[in-house]
């Protein structure tokens, strides 16, 4: 079957199995950006925006993002362009073999636009299913309060100029 | 310099060095590209290079012990799609070890690719390299194979006694007594332990025993290879080893190492579990045999099942003080379950004692001894912390009870007895990794300082013994203190190149193997503190055994000092001869003796590198201390590059040691016990380290609490559980529980800095040593608000109740 997916706001129509999950879709047409590890939605490895929600792409259907929009990693932002949040990744040591953090990433995102002055508590509860086993969180979690310091400051300051 | 946020406190003690770049939180060279997803992996590598690659699976037995009376494998051959199906009748039978060590091996050979026999539940049985993995999947299906089963050892205890099932009746090579299910022995005596813990005033004997645990890197063990444009067979791996990975496959396989690439792309964790050679074997002989690209990607699954584990241990721990708490006799008796194959069990069960014992120098009379035997179970091998961990669990939990008997406070009984700078141990010598150890002596310890911080920063005076209760929950506090080492003394080796740009940049190629920890980085600002650039002028390339020299890989605690020693080397000798060149241009004398002198790591950091009396490097540039003129090196590097006796300004530089100054720590926990549900809460755990000069103290912040995570995890939720044939029956993230973001507690990380005068620019290892604490901690806090001593990890609500119902009785 044909899926027609937006996928980081460029529309692409892929042929798909019934059965196959976005994680598969998405690595097949070279969105190596989302990577798989435990394929059984326990880890967060995975995690993409769809529709701006975070979901586990591994447990995903690739059918049911027919007509959606799928935001990875690296539609948040690339290197050349790092988004706020991912500059902060970098900025507070939060990331070490950084294999979970385009999902964790994903998960900050999804928070972060809805709220932009969340507690340490809600940065927890938010990235909660994005395991990591490198770096203990803490850093993680200071990086999303850094940036949504940060991104309160752009607001404030688009604001102004208004 | 003094850092104090929430959750980090980082000071110094002693006369450190002003520098430029190290001692600075530089972000990761990789950094960007890891937080944008760039396809850096060993899979993702696979992917966009070779899309039609072949896929690999592995056939595990179901059954703990017997043989392979007959193995079909027509029906999956003829599978459409399926390339090669490799059993043990179509495969090198070279014996070897899949631990990925040193030369020559310290651990048995009871390994083939595959064998007539299987020996637990997850050996490897059969293979297949098909088009797809679905394919794959099916075909191993179709294999057909006819057990005999046997009995099976099941439990270390079992594991010696007469007539007990032989594991490796074969008889390994390097097997101590297989005959016994014995894979290693070892039997280290200094004094004579039990007479003088005959004649202690006061002696505590204690049995502790761990449990099996699993690294859960984030990315599984993940290989692939192929033969390039000019026949070589190239191996992509997710490992810690590439040379040792090189030198197995090697020998196994029969390739000519000159016809044998072993790289190292951006790995997704170690943690040890990729010190092993699981897979790269497998991919190397599909290539072989089919001619095309063929990949292996371990499930999470297969990772839990088949690969690697820490090795439980039971130890029994005697110590022998006087009345006043001094220490006379430390005996310590290890029984290491190495599983069905003897995978580091050697050198891991070394560890228990070398790296725990010497921290109590006081005791003159000690022993250690002990058995890693076979078992049909899971196979352990190197796990952050290597046996270290376990022995810690016995050692400083005794201790606190010894602590209880004397009626004194555990952190003064430890003060009393522990080593101090100028002190040695003569177990340092006694017992090295599997063999005589290296003499050494203290040069560095901020140990008292870490204990002070660390008492202060939980409460401890407030709190110790207190059980202040909030109806069926009470608090207490524990701690425990630790050392490591710093790459294993006279046998690790590594090397690094430096070459210089036309535009004053530099290019560094190391065998260092960044296997996410930012050694990358930290090398790179080590090298550019010499080089008096900043880290940005450095470009690295680590861990390809054609294009980077050698290095024994990313293990021991060894980056950071043995590594980081070889480029500090290499760096003294390209900024000499800069300096030879720019006396030209400047018309200046310097001696060639100074230029060509063997660089050194090992430096009294009061002194000055002679050399520095002449010139120095400065942004760029290289300054004359005499003359006060200045020339860039770029226009050094033009110089030497076209116009005046041309050559290139590069130096490929090695490093070995004669020490591994230990890195020290302090850990101390407050908890809440439940008494209703025998739940702990952590309220707050404090981990106080000394790594020498924290080269980037971002990212050992970062080391520390990684490890923290992963040794609370370790003693309180990770756990293998086993039905009743030796089957672990919960293989997945969802039931073999690891901290999560909530899971983790408050954590303070308390950094003292020193200057460690064999390190290079200072520095001691910090990799490994935060993961010991968890388990002694934890456990001498439950003590601390209960009474109640368990010596069995983890603990868990179901242990912790039973202990208290056992008490209320």
């Amino acid at each position: 079957m044909i899926t027609k997916i937006v996928i980081n706001n460029v529309e692409r129509a892929f042929e798909i199995e019934p059965d196959e999950v976005l994680l598969d879709v998405l690595r097949r047409e070279g969105y190596l950006e989302v990577k798989g590890s435990c394929h059984t939605g326990d880890c967060g490895a995975c995690t993409i925006l769809l529709d701006g929600r975070p979901v586990a792409s591994c447990l995903t259907l690739a059918a049911k993002a027919d007509g959606h929009a799928v935001t990875t990693v690296r539609g948040i932002g690339d290197q050349a362009h790092p988004s706020v949040l991912q500059e902060a990744f970098v900025k507070n040591g939060a990331v070490q073999c950084g294999y979970c953090i385009p999902g964790a990433i994903a998960s900050a995102k999804a928070l972060l636009d809805e709220n932009l002055n969340p507690t340490e508590e809600d940065i927890r509860l938010a990235m909660d299913s994005n395991y990591c086993r490198c770096t203990g969180y803490e850093q993680q979690v200071e990086a999303v309060l850094d940036a949504a310091e940060k991104l309160r400051e752009a607001a404030k300051d688009e604001e102004t100029k208004k | 310099m003094s850092v104090q946020k929430k959750g980090f406190t980082h000071v110094s003690e002693g006369p450190n060095p002003t520098t430029l770049v190290v001692g600075k939180s530089v972000t990761k060279v990789d950094g960007y590209a890891l937080v944008t997803g760039a396809p850096m992996y060993t899979d993702d590598i696979a992917a966009r290079d070779f899309p039609k690659r072949l896929h690999g699976k592995i056939l595990t037995s179901p059954i703990a012990s017997g043989a392979i009376v007959a193995i079909d494998t027509d029906a999956a051959e003829a599978l459409p799609g399926v390339r090669l199906v490799l059993t043990w009748k179509n495969t090198p039978r070279t014996y070897y070890t899949t631990a990925g060590q040193g030369w020559p091996e310290p651990s048995p050979y009871d390994n083939q690719m595959f064998t007539e026999r299987v020996r637990f539940v997850g050996d490897r049985v059969a293979a297949v390299f098909a088009d797809t993995k679905e394919i794959a999947e099916q075909a191993l299906k179709l294999i057909k194979v006819t057990f005999k089963e046997e009995p099976a050892v099941l439990n270390a205890d079992d594991a010696m006694k007469p007539g007990a099932p032989l594991v490796h009746p074969e008889n390994p090579k390097g097997a101590y007594d297989a005959v016994h299910n014995v894979a290693a022995h070892v039997d280290v005596n200094v004094g004579d332990v039990d007479k003088a813990l005959a004649e202690s005033d006061v002696s505590i004997s204690e049995t502790f025993e761990t449990h099996y645990a699993q690294h859960t890197p984030m990315e599984t063990h993940t290989a692939f290879a192929y033969t390039d444009d000019l026949g070589k067979l190239v191996i992509v791996s997710s490992t810690q080893v590439p040379w040792h990975s090189r030198r197995i496959v090697s020998r196994v396989l029969g390739i000519p190492m000159s016809k044998l690439r072993v790289m190292k792309p951006r790995i997704g964790g170690g943690f040890g579990t990729k010190q092993e050679i699981l897979i790269d074997d497998l991919v190397a002989y599909g290539v072989i045999k089919t001619g095309l690209p063929c990949e292996i990607e371990l499930t999470r699954r297969e990772e839990f099942i088949s690969s690697r584990t820490r090795h439980p241990m039971k130890i029994d721990m005697s110590i022998g003080s006087d009345s006043e708490g001094n220490f006379k006799a430390l005996k310590m008796y290890v029984l290491s379950n190495t599983g069905a194959y003897g995978s580091h069990s050697l050198t891991v069960m070394s560890n228990t004692g070398s790296k725990t014992l010497p921290l109590y120098n006081k005791a003159m009379n000690v022993r250690f001894f002990g058995d890693a035997v076979y078992t049909n179970l899971p196979v352990p091998g190197a796990y952050r912390g290597y046996g270290a961990t376990q022995g810690y669990a016995a050692l400083e939990t005794t201790i606190d009870d010894l602590a209880a008997k004397l009626n004194m406070d555990p952190i003064e009984l430890r003060k009393k007895n522990m080593i101090r700078v100028g002190e040695g141990s003569p177990i340092f010598e006694a017992l090295g990794e599997g063999r005589q150890g290296v003499a050494q002596t203290i040069k560095s310890s901020s140990l008292p300082t870490l204990l002070d911080l660390g008492a202060e920063a939980i409460g401890w005076k407030e709190k110790r013994g207190k059980r202040l209760r909030t109806g069926h929950k009470v608090r207490g506090v524990g701690m425990s203190m630790h050392m490591q080492g710093s790459g294993i003394p006279l046998i690790d080796m590594a090397s690094a190149s430096i070459k210089l740009n036309e535009d004053g940049t530099y290019f560094l190629t190391m065998g260092a193997t960044d296997i996410g920890t930012g050694s990358d980085t930290i090398l790179s600002q080590m090298a550019a503190e010499v080089l008096g650039v900043g880290a940005d002028k450095i470009s690295a390339l680590s861990s390809d055994t054609d294009l980077t020299p050698f290095d024994v890989g990313a293990y021991a605690s060894s980056t950071t000092f043995v590594s980081g020693g070889a480029v500090v080397k290499a760096a003294k000798a390209v900024r000499n001869q800069i300096f030879a060149v720019a006396a030209e241009i400047l018309g200046e004398e310097l001696s060639q003796d100074l230029v060509m002198a063997e660089p050194k790591v090992e430096w009294d950091n009061t002194q000055q590198d002679p050399i520095l009396s002449f010139y120095r490097m400065e942004d760029g540039n290289v300054v004359s201390v005499r003359s006060g003129k200045k020339v860039s090196v770029s226009d050094v590097a033009y110089r030497a590059f076209y116009e005046v006796n041309q050559h290139q300004i590069a130096a490929t530089q090695s490093f070995v040691s004669p020490y591994s100054p230990p890195p020290f720590a302090a850990h101390f926990v407050e908890i809440e016990l439940d008494e209703l549900t025998g739940k702990i809460r952590i309220l707050k755990y404090v981990a106080a380290v000394d790594c020498g000069v924290s080269i980037n103290p971002n990212l050992v912040r970062g080391q520390i609490l990684g490890a923290v995570a992963n040794g609370i995890g370790f003693a309180l939720t990770e756990e293998y559980h086993f039905g009743s044939h030796g089957n672990m029956t919960n293989p997945s993230l969802f039931d073999y529980k690891i901290l999560s973001r909530r899971d983790m507690p408050p954590t303070e990380v308390i950094v003292v800095d020193n200057y460690e005068p064999t390190g290079p620019l200072g520095a001691k290892s910090v990799a490994e040593i935060g993961i010991n604490g968890a388990i002694p901690a934890i456990g001498n806090a439950i003590f601390d608000a209960t009474g109640i001593r368990l010596h069995k990890s983890p603990y868990t609500p179901e242990r912790v109740l039973s202990a208290l119902r056992a008490k209320r009785v």
